[in-house]
């Protein structure tokens, strides 16, 4: 197995002077895919955007330390170049920047025309590197770039926000195989050089991707840890609340 | 001289608009410029003019080392033409003056496109000594390089009065460059221009102008357009460097069924600079079309933004756009989009929006890798292409290079 190579601890962070994240802790090692369940308004989105160091989410307490630099006060820009990278859930529409000069931006120094084409044409995109990034785009259009855009930047650490929301069900095995090309799922796990933290609302994405590690999040807890599938089966049998009502009979734990 | 074909009654209209304010802008006082008689020498090889003037036009998009991409070049330095030459059949490039002289039958086009009395702007170039060029695409020719003109301001505190006349004969394709620019980084001067084209039937023009003055130089262009039915008329203006003051507000109007007009703005402005600059079609035939965009960009200027677009004959479709971007300082951007319509089915719309950077956006392409400041300059890049449909590929890519030149002083 790898090393730690994420390690959140005793993370606390709030958003317009609101504390959302209470104590989060947790480890990931590279080559690992983990999971984020969990109700509406539960915290979930938070948490990556903490870890990806938008300033709007100030940490408070506890630590961020990634492939062992403490980055909790690393600006945004720092730590995508440092190797982590977010899929963004709603991206905005950024007029006159056209998809090509989005990809362009995330390889960065790397030759670009013909790689551009290739990451386009596998995100089943081709037709839209011309166009202006994210204007008019479906719900499928905007995951395909957005893992398009991840597929040029390479993070070790991938963040994404609910791959699987707003999609059908033609793109979402295109997406499950851009994001197990993205994750090396075909590479021996001792082998990558990267990790992902999903959140996944409906949990679709875990019939395309291999998670080893899930979590429930409740009110800014992460209220359960375990096999992504199992917790997956109980949430679909027995819903959130049930979830709910077992972290409140067990003391919160990491 | 240009005298002999300006009847009394352009000169007795023009009198009586001396002292008429023009109707934006500031007011500027006339008295505060010289006016210029001197002739200059007849430059036959425009390569051999002064390296700094040459520079200069460069600047502006005006190529004289190389003029193999060009149809033709005229330049005209304070009131007097020094280079006119034609490389390609089926184009004629002179001076208005030696035009006017050619041909009697130009005297029906002066003065018709916009009015002598406009306002006492107008009224001075008809009254004093000015000089133009004069372009015209022969029936049944189509340029596939441009025509380049500029405009030079030699002399301090000169008032440089020019009156250009473009003709597109019928179903004619005719580009052309024009760049505006002066000899000192810091004089006083004032540029008076009255451009007057007439598109017919069938024909093409492209209009790419680029300025390029100082922040003492106060400028008052006065165009009109004509386009006659399936008539083309692409304009493209472009200013990022920094002048005192500048006042337009061209005119075109679709004469014609099918006639199509589309202005393309790009502005900046620096501290200092106060732009107050539109684009302004009347469609009056059925069918006819156009588009009207603008991007300006304040870093501490004033720019009033205006569009008008009116609506008089069935069938006719017109969109204004107008966006602006306040990127530092105290700008002020000021969007006045206008639309009138006299009847049922047409079909006129507007969007503008003026602010500043989104936050959301910047933090977009942070998230990418970039840089607060490369974020901030994509953005703005982005803001400012414009992707103009019908231009030659080498103009385009002309004009992007100016547009990208302006980058650099924004960020």
């Amino acid at each position: 197995m790898g090393d730690v190579a994420l390690s959140i601890e005793q993370l606390k962070v709030e958003v317009e002077g609101r504390e959302i994240l209470h104590n989060i802790s947790l480890e990931m090692k590279l080559g690992e895919t983990h999971v984020l369940f969990g109700p509406n308004g539960s915290g979930k989105t938070t948490l990556l955007m903490a870890i990806m160091g938008f300033p709007k989410y100030r940490v408070t307490k506890g630590k961020i330390v990634f492939k062992g630099q403490n980055i909790t006060k690393l600006p945004l820009d720092e730590r995508a170049r440092l190797g982590i990278g977010m899929s963004f859930q709603r991206p905005p529409v950024v007029r006159g920047v056209k998809t090509r000069d989005m990809v362009a931006a995330c390889l960065k120094g790397q030759d670009q025309e013909e790689l551009i084409s290739q990451l386009a044409a596998k995100a089943d995109l081709a037709d839209f590197l011309d166009r202006e990034i994210n204007y008019g785009f479906s719900g499928g259009e905007l995951k395909r770039s957005e893992l398009m855009q991840l597929l040029a930047q390479r993070p070790t650490l991938t963040l994404i926000d609910e791959p699987e929301s707003g999609v059908d069900l033609v793109n979402i095995a295109l997406i499950g195989e851009l994001l197990n090309n993205l994750l090396e799922k075909d590479c021996p796990i001792p082998e990558r050089k990267c990790m992902g933290l999903i959140i996944t609302h409906t949990g679709h994405i875990l019939d395309y991707v291999n998670a080893r590690t899930g979590y429930v999040m409740c009110d800014g807890v992460i209220g359960c840890e375990g096999d992504p599938h199992e917790i997956l089966a109980t949430i679909r049998e027995k819903g959130y609340e049930e979830c709910v009502k077992c972290f409140m009979r067990r003391a919160p734990s990491g | 001289m240009v005298k002999t074909a300006s009847s009394e009654k352009h000169k007795d209209k023009a009198r009586a608009a001396t002292a008429k304010p023009a109707a934006y802008g500031e007011d500027i006082d006339l008295g505060a410029y010289v006016s210029s008689t001197e002739e200059q020498p007849y430059q036959a090889d425009p390569s051999k003019l002064p390296a700094r003037a040459k520079k200069r036009m460069l600047e502006a998009g005006v190529i004289l080392d190389d003029p193999g991409q060009r149809a033709g070049t005229f330049i005209q330095m304070d009131n007097a033409p020094v280079h006119s030459s034609v490389r390609q059949e089926g184009v004629e490039v002179m001076a208005v003056s030696q035009a006017l002289e050619k041909y009697d039958w130009l005297s029906d086009y002066w003065w018709q496109a916009v009015a002598v009395d406009t306002d006492k702007f107008t009224a001075n170039i008809e009254l004093n000594k000015h000089n133009g060029y004069f372009i015209r695409a022969l029936p049944g020719y189509k340029t596939i390089y441009p025509v380049q003109t500029c405009l030079y301001l030699a002399k301090a505190r000169l008032a440089q009065n020019v009156h250009n006349i473009i003709i597109a004969e019928e179903n004619s394709e005719l580009h052309i460059i024009t760049g505006c620019t002066t000899a000192s980084n810091e004089e006083a001067g004032l540029h008076l221009g009255v451009s007057e084209f007439y598109i017919k039937k069938g024909a093409k023009v492209t209009f790419t102008m680029i300025h390029s003055w100082n922040p003492e130089v106060a400028v008052r262009p006065r165009t009109g357009v004509m386009v006659e039915e399936n008539g083309l008329f692409l304009s493209n203006y472009v200013l990022t460097k920094p002048v005192r003051s500048l006042q337009m507000y061209p005119t075109a109007r679709c004469v014609g069924e099918n006639a199509v007009v589309r202005f393309n703005s790009i502005l900046v402005a620096a501290p200092g600079s106060s732009l107050d600059v539109g684009s302004r079609v009347i469609l009056d035939a059925k069918g006819a079309k156009t588009e009207i965009i603008s991007r300006a960009i304040t870093t501490g200027g004033s720019i009033v933004a205006r569009g008008y677009i009116e609506g008089n004959a069935p069938d006719v479709k017109g969109h204004l756009e107008c966006r602006g971007l306040i990127l530092m300082g105290k700008g002020i951007i000021h969007a006045i989009p206008e639309l009138k319509g006299t009847l049922a089915g047409i079909d006129l719309s507007h969007e503008a929006a003026v602010g500043k950077i989104a936050e959301e956006e910047v933090e977009y392409l942070m998230a990418r890798g970039l840089t607060r400041s490369e974020a901030t300059a994509t953005i703005v890049r982005g803001f400012l292409r414009v992707d103009i449909e019908g231009l030659p590929p080498l103009l385009s890519a002309e004009l992007q290079r100016a547009i990208e030149a302006s980058e650099e002083d924004l960020m």
